[in-house]
């Protein structure tokens, strides 16, 4: 269990909370954001704004389109209609590559690590405008070397506070699942990015590592970066969420600060949907837990 | 008797054969394709064949010298990369190889087919380009060199610039593979979609790669036909997968593997054939005739090959600890 409360970002909205409202101040804009596979639409976003500076959780049950909306999000798949800016700027239709340049930088649900590069060159693969990256200076070591000298400093700084530096020399291939969701995280970084968009990072990550991963979430903020996460771990959600989205079916079905949010309809509704009035044992064991979690934490916040 | 002297002395003029150089440099090409970037180039063959032809129609149609028709050969391959890169390096691996064999096929029967048979030679091929390379040859003319390595001033001149060409074209990839550009392209190899995350146009680098790769192809091509005809039965799909047994006897993602793997492919290859020949010859082997031995001797490559394979997996040069986390 998280054992240090992180001081939670408020007043992000400017109205009611509800599905859409609007934020004080936005780093994403959506709109009318479609994208179906199909006869299945499984995004379907009327409006949706994420606040800059704050750490956003972006939940729902399974099927509810949040990785779909990643994609969309950072250019990795199209949608059927809808427009969006980040930062200002639009970059519907703009490709992945470019969309990461521009300081929206993104992890993986199932981590994509690169088995045999090693962990150094994993971190320094993450550094921005890179000339060595050019075929034409890559023959000439003079034109980069101060360069990759000065992204090697910071890898190990890093990777250092990643605790990951001892494997420095490894096969990225050769870490636990844990740590390749750290080594994601701190590669992704490397690239200075003012949004970090992560996709279920707590996933598969063994329990002594959760609070790690937790502070480097937290620090994140603290060094002035937007998160955007989807995750399924209630506890965590609460516990670092300054604002919770919930999506179920492909709509956002609310919005609000995660205490508040957890108690609107929508969101038991999302969770229970139309077994709503059948037995609780039928259901998937893991939203009956998501559901009971909730129920617990509510009353532990009651005591306290 | 066997005379073993010769045999070993045969296939010992494998080390130094433009062949063997060929081989190599292609096989670099393959290695900075298949090994470092992950792309399936099925079409080597066909990036030799553009080099090949592009030399001999230039330097024999349009009497361009010897630079300006290995500029040709270098610029074709460049348009048979794109032509072959544009439409399938945005999608998966896979397509790539179905692709590049077929267009290495169609490059090949353009080049037999008798309606260009004035540029091309259609299936006798073209010879008698030599004349401009030959005459920059700087060594004078004699006969040179120690035991089976003894040749003529223009055997040593092929030899010593298809040689140079490896050792260019490796100093190239070492250089570009310990550099950040090696980098993402190592990272392509291993997952696109997160380099792409990290910011890095995967096109346009699968393309460079491509592009580098086929030229060093196109060079090979050149190196190949420098002391012999342009037969367009030479480009078959098999001399691709030749390359393939090469780089893999190397190891794939090495720069030393390729040129050993060559070397080492050819001089077994020679002394194989040279041993199966005469021990036919002398009645070892009584069951079989030359004919039969002249196959064999693939039989036995494949089988060294095989063994390699088994037992050391990574290639020659290959990194073992590589293999300890293939899925």
């Amino acid at each position: 269990m998280p054992s240090s409360t992180p001081q939670k970002t408020t007043g992000l909205h400017v109205g009611e909370p509800a599905p859409g409202v609007k934020k004080v101040d936005p780093i994403i804009v959506a709109d009318h954001i479609k994208r179906s596979f199909g006869g299945l639409t499984a995004v379907d976003v009327a409006h949706l704004e994420i606040p800059r500076g704050a750490i956003t959780a972006l939940i729902g049950p399974n099927g509810a389109g949040k990785t779909t909306l990643f994609n969309l999000l950072t250019g990795f798949d199209k949608p059927d209609t809808g427009d969006w800016a980040f930062d200002g700027k639009k970059i519907a239709g703009v490709p992945a590559f470019k969309v990461a340049r521009g300081g929206q930088v993104r992890t993986f649900q199932l981590t994509k690590a690169l088995g045999l590069l090693t962990v150094l060159d994993n971190m320094k693969l993450g550094a921005k405008g890179q000339s060595g990256e050019s075929l034409a200076k890559a023959l000439f070591p003079w034109i980069w070397r101060k360069e990759e000298q000065e992204i090697e400093a910071r890898a190990l700084d890093l990777l250092q506070r990643f605790k990951l530096d001892a494997k420095k020399d490894d096969y990225a291939a050769s870490l636990s699942g844990g740590q390749r969701k750290l080594l994601e995280m701190a590669r992704a970084l490397m690239s200075q990015p003012q949004l970090v968009m992560l996709d279920e990072p707590m996933a598969g990550v063994n329990p002594a590592l959760t609070q790690s991963l937790l502070d480097h979430i937290l620090d994140l903020k603290k060094e002035g970066m937007t998160v955007l996460f989807v995750e399924h771990d209630m506890h965590m959600v609460r516990h670092i969420a300054d604002w919770v989205v919930v999506m179920a079916e492909g709509k956002v079905v609310a919005e609000g600060d995660p205490h508040e949010v957890m108690k609107d309809p929508a969101v038991i509704d999302a969770y229970l949907g139309s077994h709503h009035d059948e037995d609780l044992g039928e259901l998937d064991p893991s939203i009956t837990e998501a559901v009971k979690e909730l129920a617990d934490d509510d009353a532990d916040d009651v005591k306290h | 008797m066997i005379d073993w002297i010769q045999l070993l002395g045969n296939a010992a003029q494998q080390i130094l054969s433009p062949v063997t150089a060929a081989y190599a440099l292609a096989a670099l090409g393959l290695a900075i394709h298949f090994g470092y970037t992950g792309l399936l180039n099925f079409g080597q063959a066909g990036f030799m064949a553009l080099g090949a032809y592009g030399y001999a129609i230039s330097t024999l149609t349009f009497g361009f010298p010897w630079w300006a028709a290995i500029l040709v050969g270098i610029g074709v391959s460049i348009i048979f990369a794109l032509i072959l890169g544009v439409p399938t390096l945005r999608l998966r691996a896979d397509y790539l190889a179905i692709v590049t064999i077929a267009a290495a096929e169609i490059a090949r029967l353009m080049f037999t087919t008798n309606t260009f048979v004035e540029y091309t030679g259609s299936a006798n091929g073209l010879q008698g380009y030599k004349g401009s390379f030959e005459d920059v040859n700087p060594i004078p003319a004699g006969t040179y060199g120690v035991g089976p390595f003894t040749y003529n001033e223009y055997d040593w001149w092929v030899r010593i610039f298809g040689w140079g060409l490896v050792i260019v074209a490796a100093l190239i990839t070492w250089r570009l593979m310990k550099s950040p550009w090696g980098r993402v392209i190592k990272g392509i190899r291993e997952d696109e979609d997160a380099v792409r995350a990290l910011g890095k146009n995967v096109y346009f680098y699968k393309m460079q790669a491509l592009i580098l790769g086929g030229v060093f192809g196109s060079l090979a091509g050149m190196v190949f036909v420098l002391p012999r005809a342009v037969v367009p039965s030479n480009f078959q799909p098999t001399l691709t997968f030749f390359i393939y047994a090469i780089l893999l006897l190397g190891g794939a993602a090495t720069v030393l593997g390729p040129i050993i793997g060559a070397i080492v492919f050819w001089v077994s290859l020679s002394f194989f054939s040279g041993f199966v020949a005469r021990a036919v010859e002398v009645g070892w082997l009584p069951f079989m005739s030359t004919v039969q031995a002249g196959q064999l001797q693939f039989i036995l490559v494949g089988v060294v090959i095989m063994l390699l394979v088994i037992f050391r997996p990574q290639g020659i040069f290959g990194n073992k600890k590589e293999l300890a986390f293939v899925k």
